[in-house]
């Protein structure tokens, strides 16, 4: 391994930046080492992403100091620090599909002769760039007509182009699958004997155990630690990621662990049987019972979202079988679901859950009117009594109903996006993160609702990271893992830790060949994890050919 | 008082309605008479009534045309749609052996709309099933709209001599242009059924966020069949009307260039291109301001030429009026007007 060498690239000291309302980082530091590939960990709104901004100059800083080279630097844009050597390469490869390849290496730094583009140079450096990364493809091809894990690939080659000393790379495997994810590795290690400092973010933790030799680890804008991969045990990666949070509620926790639950097959309601869908959740089981709450525990990007919306008819299954009420049942479509008296409610808010520009109103009854379609309007009166109801059960302030809900703070959307779900009445309410970005007290309130709820005979399917919130509403907890389903257990003298254990470590209960996840775990389960990235535990890939096929797809 | 007035100012109609206010003020300088309304052989006559009548087709299709912006769409090719429907009602008139009697004019009338319906669709289809981006979408039926409208009247223009077809197009009812009571039709019954139904709801919904409206079980695909549709049917309405004011079908010059009077319109009345939030009665105050602007070129003497360089420097004002900038340092002077009043910081 390369010996940390005294003198950081990158050092980063006491970075603060607030954004309204948030105190989106607060006093973080954070240092590269060239020829060492570093990671950032935290679960989301850890701070990472606006911590890689402010290294690369989209965001200010409010206060702290950044050190390139040893030299203090202060970029007012992107284009500057990337002039100062550092690069980045973003999760959506934001390139230009229908340029080629080497307009796509070269754009903005054309080579040029006479004032006019010299083809031939560009061609040249481009063609060089890519044989630096052992990249076979032509360089005169269209960027769209490769596959992704080939574009992601060019756009290292564009980033390395700029004399890098620090190259970012944000999420760069979560689109690629396990062949393509070791041709990038290689790549990694390449830039990495040539000095390169590197950060890699990845949910993946298997991944970052293989390439990372060092790792910093955020949570809620703080600083948690900077740790050296070899001696940091996964699961105390994991505790730190997720850290605890003292809870206002252990009353509930007892509540809900004394509950009784009739799970015999006669009161099971959803019953899914290996319901999966390709490049997001393998097949999996999950029976859930009338009155029960099962809690979806795993990190970001373990599938606990992805297996949720298969149940709520966002995505569709391409395998398995779900049974409603003891029917056969396929979900296309959310309204299908609806149909079925089963919510999914969105864990982005913004994006997916509530309809901004419209009044607190209209976004309470849209699920409801859009299930009796839009020729039988809701009376006014009654909107207005479910609004006015909703508003007071939840305590949604302001309490004005023709309020825009944009102009509403997070945990006020979120209880009028709860509000939605449960006009429709429904049998089955999927919650993913509800609680995510809201203050303490509203916290409380969601979940002592979900209390609530179960015991008058509605299942839920709770999904959060804080996994202190789900040991105490869960009767059921259900543990995945890179897209697994790890674990399946009543909630019974279950602990946070005996949890992080099963989501750091948890073996695939699968009857498939194991994949290569497995393999990394036994050894961070063993011992601490070389980490080196030596260990074959990446399918094989044909030593003697270590170039992608560059043929369009 | 001032705190009134402050509201007021913030108000999505407010600049719309200044400007039509300011544009027949500079009528009314250049031509006391304006305003003047008379009886004349028991029909309403007087320049307010021209511009109530010769804005009643725009007002038609940009009451379609701000359902489908609101869906976040556009349908640019309403122009095509007119020229068509005219086109059929005409050439069905001129082949029947009575031109002149009610029951051929009200089938020529039918058809033509039920053509529309078809186009509507097929608009409807290439972006809510196909995918296709609504500009484009709608470009394409834009420019082969004009050539079925041509291989429909063959090239020529057809002139026909139609009492009741010709009535829809310069009659009176009570007094009141047939135009203007059909225009009105329209208005109502859009307004009706998207704000007494759930439609305006939905719309809105899918405009400001497809996924969320998604997941929440509205059936955008059926909505956006349902806006292009009623968008081509006000165009072939319009078109009905325009060709039977001239009595004559002009596959190339019918409703030319009325897409962009009908998106003009929404635009000044405040609905969002981005889609989202519409106000049918802020197209309605768009119509006439194009209208008023027109029929002012006209009344203040600029020469035709200039007209549309009259047109665009006046939409030109009206959306810098509109522009977020414009709001941002207009709200400044909203807040010193609550804050006189002593109410506080008013609500933007």
């Amino acid at each position: 391994m390369n010996q940390a060498p005294p003198t950081p690239v990158v050092e980063m000291r006491d970075i603060s930046i607030s954004f309204p309302g948030v105190k989106a980082l607060d006093g973080v530091d954070f240092r590269m080492f060239p020829g060492e590939v570093h990671s950032l960990m935290g679960e989301n709104g850890a701070g990472k992403s606006t911590l890689i901004k402010a290294l690369t100059g989209v965001y200010g800083i409010d206060a702290g100091t950044i050190t390139l080279a040893g030299d203090r630097v202060s970029f007012s844009g992107p284009a500057q620090a990337q002039a100062a050597g550092i690069s980045t390469v973003y999760q959506e490869v934001n390139l230009l599909p229908n340029l080629s390849v080497a307009e796509n290496i070269m754009l903005g730094r054309e080579p040029r002769r006479f004032g006019s583009i010299d083809w031939r140079a560009m061609r040249r450096r481009a063609t060089e760039l890519l044989a630096g990364l052992n990249l076979d493809i032509d360089p005169g091809s269209l960027l769209g007509d490769h596959s992704l894990a080939v574009q992601q690939l060019v756009a290292i080659a564009r980033a390395i182009d700029v004399q890098a000393k620090v190259l970012i790379l944000d999420e760069p495997t979560s689109s690629l699958d396990a062949d393509e994810v070791a041709e990038l590795f290689r790549v990694i290690r390449s830039l990495k004997e040539q000095g390169v400092a590197i950060l890699f973010v990845s949910h993946f933790l298997d991944q970052v155990y293989e390439i990372c030799d060092r790792l910093t680890v955020l949570r809620n804008g703080k600083l948690v630690g900077e740790y050296l991969v070899d001696e940091l045990l996964r699961i105390d990666l994991v505790q730190k990621m997720i850290g605890k949070e003292l809870t206002t509620l252990d009353d509930l926790e007892q509540r809900a662990r004394s509950v009784v639950v009739d799970d015999s097959d006669a009161a099971v309601f959803v019953n899914a049987a290996g319901l999966g869908r390709r490049g997001a959740i393998n097949p999996a089981d999950l029976p859930i019972a009338a009155g029960e709450v099962v809690g979806l525990a795993g990190l970001l990007g373990s599938g606990r979202t992805e297996f949720a919306r298969l149940l709520g008819g966002i995505d569709r299954a391409d395998t398995g079988e779900l049974t409603i009420g003891g029917t056969p049942t396929k979900l296309r479509t959310p309204r299908q679901a609806i149909s079925h008296r089963i919510a999914f409610s969105s864990e982005n808010r913004r994006d997916e859950g509530v309809v901004g520009d419209l009044t607190v109103r209209d976004n309470i009854v849209l699920a409801l009117q859009a299930d009796r379609g839009w020729f039988r309007p809701i009376p006014k009166k009654r909107q207005d009594e479910l609004a006015q109801s909703y508003i007071q059960a939840l305590n949604i302030r302001p309490g004005n109903p023709d309020a825009l809900v944009r102009n509403l703070s997070g945990g006020n959307q979120q209880k009028v996006l709860l509000a939605r779900w449960l006009a429709i009445a429904p049998r089955l309410l999927i919650l993913d993160e509800p609680t995510r970005g809201i203050d303490i007290g509203a916290k409380a309130e969601i979940q002592k609702l979900v209390f609530n709820l179960a015991e008058n005979g509605m299942s839920v399917l709770f999904i959060s990271a804080e996994l202190e919130e789900v040991l105490r509403l869960s009767h059921r907890i259900v543990v995945l893992r890179d897209r697994h389903v790890v674990a399946d257990l009543e909630n019974d003298g279950l602990t946070v830790d005996s949890l992080l254990a099963l989501i750091a470590d948890g073996s695939v209960e699968s009857d498939e060949p194991v994949p290569d996840v497995a393999a990394g775990a036994s050894v961070a389960a063993a011992g601490p994890s070389t980490g080196s990235g030596h260990d074959r535990s990446q399918p094989p890939t044909d030593p003697t050919n270590p170039t992608i096929e560059g043929g369009a797809r | 008082m001032s705190a009134l007035l402050a509201r007021i100012v913030a108000h999505r109609l407010f600049w719309p309605v200044v400007m039509l206010v300011v544009l027949l003020v500079i009528n009314l300088v250049a031509f006391p008479g304006f305003f003047t309304v008379s009886v004349r052989d028991g029909h309403l006559f007087g320049s307010l009534i021209d511009i109530l009548r010769n804005g009643a087709p725009t007002l038609i299709i940009a009451v379609g045309m701000t359902l489908v912006i609101a869906t976040r769409g556009i349908d640019l090719s309403v122009g095509a749609v007119a020229a068509i429907s005219g086109a059929v009602a005409c050439s069905i008139i001129l082949g029947s052996p009575e031109p002149g009697s009610l029951a051929t004019v009200a089938t020529a009338v039918t058809v033509a709309l039920l053509i529309s319906l078809v186009l509507g669709v097929w608009n409807g289809f290439l972006v809510a099933v196909i995918g296709i981006q609504p500009i484009i979408a709608t470009l394409i039926l834009m420019t082969a709209g004009r050539g079925v409208a041509m291989l429909i009247t063959e090239g020529q223009i057809l002139t026909v001599n139609s009492p009741p077809f010709k009535f829809l197009g310069s009659g009176f009812w009570l007094g009141v242009p047939i135009a203007v009571i059909i225009a009105a039709v329209v208005f109502g019954v859009a307004a009706l059924i998207t704000r007494r139904t759930a439609l305006g709801m939905f719309i809105e919904s899918v405009g400001i966020n497809p996924e969320a409206s998604r997941q929440s079980g509205v059936r955008a695909r059926g909505l956006l069949f349902v806006v292009y549709t009623f968008c081509a049917f006000c165009a072939a309405i319009a078109g009905l009307i325009l060709t039977a004011n001239t009595a004559a079908a002009d596959a190339n010059n019918t409703g030319l260039f009325i897409e962009l009077d009908a998106i003009l319109a929404v635009v000044i009345g405040g609905t969002s291109l981005a889609g989202g939030r519409y106000s049918l009665l802020g197209t309605l105050v768009g119509a006439l301001v194009i209208q008023t602007l027109v029929t002012t070129v006209y009344t203040v003497g600029i020469p035709p030429i200039a007209t549309m360089v009259f047109k665009a420097a006046v939409v030109t004002v009206v959306c810098l009026l509109q522009s977020p900038t414009t709001a941002d340092a207009f709200s400044g002077f909203r807040r010193r007007l609550a804050v006189r009043a002593g109410k506080g910081v008013a609500a933007s």
